[in-house]
């Protein structure tokens, strides 16, 4: 047998007050891909820093093959051979694709001088392997996205990898780009470089790994082959429980439309959309990154106009300059970018949640103050938000409390709709089935519930109906009766797509 | 064309437009309105402008450097006004008395030294204790400002050397020295910025300082170095500008900040940086300097300089924006 | 508020913890500037017993009071993440049009005239800055030209006296005492508390942190970004209007360049008293604690003999230590983290 490339043992690391990884052992076979797992806050990400040198471990060894190593920084790792490929594109856009390939180590002449022909020549032999549409002059910030990324694990092959770390890499592919990407893994693999793939998605992980370690709050679960076990007895392992995503349709009787879109259409963005949403009805809107669903709640609530259509509340035509109008007409969003858009971090518990509210809370001249309180706790009982009292910094939660109080937020106004928009990105498996559980009970409360998700499973779980989107139009809308996985995968992929394998 | 396209091509040739737009508007305007029977666009005139804009334009330079890489540095007129004192004062000092006239690079190296130091203190602030560039910058001025008035309190400081003066007067090819200083600080930092890999990683902390930290590129060393050469630069400009005139007073240099980062702004380099290069720079630095001359030229005071320039300052931000402007659909926020 | 925060991070980890050394050295640093300007007054008061009596304080407070009140405006400005380089040339704009108006029409009508004409300069710069959306650095800087410019303009570069400089009640604002309490420490007593309270107790405050706390966010909750921008540089203006009147008052003669290097100063004191560049934090209060400073450094130094000038060093030393200590105290390490 051969020995692994990458080996951690027991390793400890402690912060005051909190083990965070305690006693972990993990290894990366040569040619394997090895997917790491957890909820967040199980210690990945702080795993991940031990291996890149950002944190020094209280107890354990890293071994590379026989040999025990010491990472005294990323500067360390990166020359040791292990590379890693974050999930936000670490990339300077003003400079050229060789220039970002090569960062850091940019070949010199004399004076201090770049060597631009050797950077050209070993950029496009490496560009060449990817088999990418750009070339080395190209200036990053000119790239789409997925390009952008290209560039990033382009990165990745300038060193002589032992081992590449993949951080959530297809949180922003198409599935084309996807399957580009796995092409490129797969080429690793047979290289023999040791591959460890951190992705909360399910499905790319039976895809393409060989085996998966999963951590729970600091602890070492084990590691399972993957060709041998299936996603529950993963979440298992990942949670202590079972996660509950079976069908959930309504059994109340649905109310009156709420609202209605009318042939809505925003320049490129998406084309002639209509729909409706009921009282007490949950609708879901999937489809692909890109596909315009962000960006007609951005135009429900205020913040863009529309090139031409109707938006209808209570069969009334309305429009909808502004946020604050928005919400004057009883619409919410919960938006998709939690701590860009949703809280102030900075700010308490209470100060976030009444924002929206702060000019009708009023004592004479000034904020009731009395009053925030009382409708912080309100919803902090009621979602069951996890801080010792309203004065703590929302900065200091977890996703899934911050994720609460934006939705406290928006409840305590008591809208007609209520947007939300990647309602559990980026949080535990624990706060997510609470949070699908409290989408149903909203539902069931008379709420008009508009879900855009990006996962299946959620959107299957949550949605009495579902909008497929694709490319900025509306393919279908499905109710729960007809979806399958089949069908509503073909139709986010423009009419007539097969599945895509 | 690529979307973007037109916003990219205008912005780079929009200084160099509004140069040629200035040159049309002052001549014909100068035909009506100006004193003297002289044209604008004389060459003479012309020479003269390109040598009145080197005080400026040398610690554009720097500054471009500077901005490109993230930071700001708002003591360049405090450093100016210390290194043109110790450039005067120490040709008086008795040590240097025995010298004659070799106390002039003597003088000189003690003023660039001086601007280099200073330049690598504020560096080495902002690296070691992660303060604001533009917080340190801000102190800086005020303490480089105390350490000026320390030489001679409120007097002026003045020594004449007639070689230095006749150094700094002189003319090489039809250039004044000046010019040439110039001409040579932008190539030479036009050089660092483009092809060496200090300049380009300088660009790359601006841009993504993050990711070049990832990439192990030592962020701190590039700051400081960066701000050591702006310190540099400024001295550089002081001397040579204090050369020809012999006395300087301890206000002197004060909003040169100001008109350094009008310039370099004007000539499209981004506030938060990442971008920008020093030929643009140059291109500010004359816009600026054309103005001044250009409304002395048609009888305007240096009132109206000043809110023209400020005016000018706003407008191109201004211009900026709308370019890039996608319409109503862009998102509200 | 430190001590909250300290905890809410470890309650987070579901333990409390009890008081680490390392907290308490956070706690220190964090008032770390109350305890330095408390150090350094028993300091200079033992070099110098005047220096603590009530007549040299009061002369300390009222020649700080016209930096004080502009201070108090570029505070809103700065918590809601934007900056006001303006200040400075605004305020002797302010002078130049009082005095000038004073002879002309009166100085009943003299002052809201020239209220009116300072609050349209702040509307401009909070329109370009709070709706147009252009850089506050900027912008400012090229007002502090444009307004510089102007005031050279409507003076005719001339230094503006008032005629009669005896028989005008106009002195009051800079000159008078009321209740034995000179009356520029009055306004600037008065205007702290009023916007002290606007800022902690109000609506528009708690716009104001969360607009400078993330602006994004604020936009998505609701609230008029650019108008609670715009209204920070009223604010601004309104208070530099008023440290016109003061100035203008006390010497009831002005050059155009009185306000001239304010503006940094102004900007000292507010980042002295901790307000974070970044926006979204700071008070009144703080900011208040950062012009006393200012203040009375400069008048220990007088009264050691000290030049002028020495204050500036002086300055420089604490506004960089004040801020270095604040974020280090925030990151729990002394030096950057900067590789």
């Amino acid at each position: 047998m051969t020995d692994p490339v990458l080996r951690l043992q027991d390793i400890v690391k402690t912060f005051p007050g909190v083990r965070a990884l305690d006693g972990v052992s993990f290894s990366v076979m040569p040619g394997e891909v090895h997917a790491l797992m957890g909820e967040n806050g199980a210690g990945k990400s702080t795993l991940m820093k031990v291996l890149g040198g950002i944190y020094q471990p209280d107890g354990g060894d890293i071994y590379m093959g026989d040999w025990k190593v010491v990472m005294s920084g990323p500067l360390e790792a990166k020359a040791k051979g292990i590379v890693f490929i974050h999930q936000e594109l670490s990339l300077a856009e003003e400079l050229s694709v060789a220039e970002n390939i090569y960062l850091g180590e940019l070949p010199r002449k004399s004076f201090g001088r770049v060597d631009w022909g050797k950077l050209a020549d070993k950029t496009n032999a490496i560009l060449e392997k990817l088999n990418v549409g750009f070339d080395a002059r190209t200036r990053v910030g000119d790239l789409s996205i997925a390009n952008q990324q290209m560039v990033e694990i382009a990165r990745a092959l300038t060193v002589d990898a032992k081992a590449v770390i993949f951080d959530e890499p297809t949180a922003s592919l198409t599935d084309a780009e996807k399957s580009v990407l796995f092409d490129v893994i797969a080429d690793l693999k047979k290289d023999g470089v040791g591959i460890v793939y951190i992705s909360h998605r399910m499905e790319e992980i039976f895809k393409i790994t060989d085996r998966i370690s999963i951590l729970r709050d600091g602890q070492y679960q084990g590691t399972l082959a993957t060709v041998e076990t299936n996603e529950e007895a993963v979440t298992q392992l990942m949670i202590g429980r079972k996660l509950d995503l079976s069908r959930n349709a309504s059994h109340h009787k649905l109310g009156d439309v709420a609202l209605e879109v009318r042939g809505l259409s925003c320049g490129k963005l998406y084309r002639d959309v209509s729909f409706e949403v009921r009282r007490g009805e949950v609708v879901g809107f999937y489809g692909l990154v890109g596909a315009g669903r962000t960006e007609i709640a951005e135009t429900l609530f205020g913040l863009r106009g529309p090139s031409a259509g109707q938006i209808l509340l209570d069969g009334e035509e309305v429009s909808i300059a502004s946020p604050a109008e928005a919400i004057a007409r009883g619409i919410s969003l919960v938006p998709e970018d939690r701590k860009g858009q949703g809280l102030i971090l900075g700010m308490n518990c209470r100060d976030n949640m009444t924002l929206p509210q702060v000019d009708d809370l009023k004592a004479g001249p000034f904020v009731a103050e009395g009053a925030e309180v009382a409708i912080f706790d309100k919803y902090r009982d009621q979602l069951d938000i996890r801080t010792p009292n309203w004065k703590s910094r929302v900065g200091n939660l977890s996703g899934g409390n911050q994720q609460k109080i934006v939705i406290g937020k928006w409840l305590s106004m008591h809208p007609k709709v209520l947007i939300v928009d990647e309602p559990t990105r980026g949080i535990d498996v624990g706060s997510k089935s609470e949070i699908h559980k409290l989408l149903r009970e909203l539902a069931s409360q008379g709420y008009a519930v508009m879900v855009i998700s990006s996962e299946m499973p959620e959107v299957l779980h949550v949605s009495d109906r579902i909008v497929a989107m694709y490319s900025g139009c509306i393919m279908r809308t499905f109710t729960s009766e007809e979806v399958t996985e089949d069908n509503l995968i073909q139709a986010i992929s423009g009419l007539g797509g097969d599945r895509a394998a | 064309m690529q979307p973007g396209a037109l916003s990219k091509a205008l912005k780079s040739g929009a200084i160099w437009g509004f140069i040629v737009l200035e040159l049309i508007f002052f001549s014909v305007a100068g035909e009506f309105l100006s004193l003297s029977d002289k044209a604008f666009m004389d060459f003479e005139n012309m020479l003269l402008l390109l040598k009145q804009s080197a005080p400026i334009g040398i610690i554009a330079m720097g500054m471009t450097l500077v901005m490109v890489n993230g930071n700001i540095d708002l003591s360049v007129g405090a450093t100016f006004a210390i290194a043109a004192i110790i450039l005067l004062d120490s040709m008086t000092w008795p040590i240097f008395a025995g010298l004659g006239d070799w106390v002039i690079p003597v003088a000189w190296l003690l003023a660039l030294m001086a601007g280099t130091l200073l330049g690598a203190l504020n560096g080495l602030i902002v690296w070691k204790t992660g303060v604001d560039a533009f917080i340190v910058t801000l102190g800086s001025m005020l303490g480089f400002r105390g350490i000026v008035f320390m030489f001679n309190g409120e007097n002026p400081t003045s020594h004449l050397n007639w070689t230095l003066v006749d150094f700094a007067e002189a003319e090489f090819l039809g250039l004044a020295t000046a010019s040439w200083f110039l001409l040579a600080v932008t190539l030479a930092v036009w050089f660092l910025m483009a092809r060496t890999v200090h300049g380009r990683n300088a660009y790359a902390i601006g841009d993504n300082r993050e990711a070049a930290v990832n990439a192990g590129i030592r962020v701190g060393p590039h700051m400081m170095i960066n701000f050591a050469i702006i310190g540099f630069l400024a001295a550089l400009s002081a001397v040579i500008f204090y050369s020809e005139s012999g006395s300087v007073n301890p206000n002197d240099g004060q909003l040169y900040e100001l008109w350094v980062i009008t310039a370099v702004v004007l000539g499209g380099t981004k506030i938060t940086g990442g971008a920008g290069n020093v030929i643009g720079t140059f291109g500010g630095v004359i816009a600026i300097q054309l103005l001044r001359k250009g409304l002395g030229h048609i009888g305007a005071d240096t009132s109206t300089v000043n809110l023209v320039i400020g005016l000018i300052l706003i407008a191109v931000l201004f211009l900026d924006r709308q370019l890039n402007v996608k319409g109503k659909e862009e998102l509200k926020v | 508020m430190s001590v909250t925060q300290e905890n809410a991070g470890d309650l987070r980890e579901g333990i409390m913890a009890t008081p680490t050394k390392q907290q308490i050295g956070t706690v220190l640093a964090r008032q770390g500037i109350l305890i330095a300007f408390a150090v350094f007054m028993i300091a200079f008061t033992l070099a110098n017993p005047k220096f603590l009596s009530v007549d040299n304080v009061f002369s300390v407070v009222r020649s700080s009071a016209i930096l004080g009140v502009m201070a108090l405006g570029v505070t809103f400005v700065v918590i809601s993440g934007n900056l006001d380089l303006s200040v400075g040339s605004m305020m002797s704009f302010s002078t130049i049009v009082v005095l000038d108006l004073h002879d002309k029409i009166g100085p009943a009508l003299a002052i809201p005239a020239m209220f009116a004409m300072t609050l349209c300069l702040g509307a401009f710069i909070g329109f370009l800055v709070g709706y147009l959306r252009l850089n506050s650095l900027i912008v400012t800087l090229g007002m502090l030209s444009a307004i510089h410019g102007l005031t050279l303009t409507y003076s005719g570069g001339q230094n503006m006296d008032i005629a009669d400089k005896e028989g005008t009640w106009f002195s009051v604002f800079g000159q008078g005492t009321a209740l034995g309490i000179p009356v520029p420490i009055l306004i600037f007593a008065v205007l702290a508390a009023l916007l002290g309270v606007v800022l902690a107790k109000t609506a528009f405050g708690r716009k104001v942190y969360a607009v400078g706390g993330n602006g994004t966010a604020a936009t998505f909750s609701g609230i008029r970004r650019a108008r609670t921008v715009f209204n920070c540089y009223m604010i601004s203006a309104a208070c530099v209007a008023t440290a016109g009147l003061i100035q203008a008052s006390r010497s009831l003669g002005s050059q155009n360049t009185v306000g001239q290097g304010l503006e940094l100063e102004v900007l000292a004191a507010v980042i002295l008293g901790g307000a974070s560049l970044l926006g979204g934090s700071g008070t009144i209060f703080k900011t208040v604690i950062g012009v006393l400073i200012l203040g009375f450094i400069q008048n220990g130094l007088l009264l050691l003999g000290l030049q002028f000038y020495v204050q500036f060093v002086v300055t420089w030393v604490i506004i960089i230590l004040a801020v270095w200590l604040d974020i280090a105290a925030k990151r729990g390490k002394l030096w950057s983290p900067i590789a």
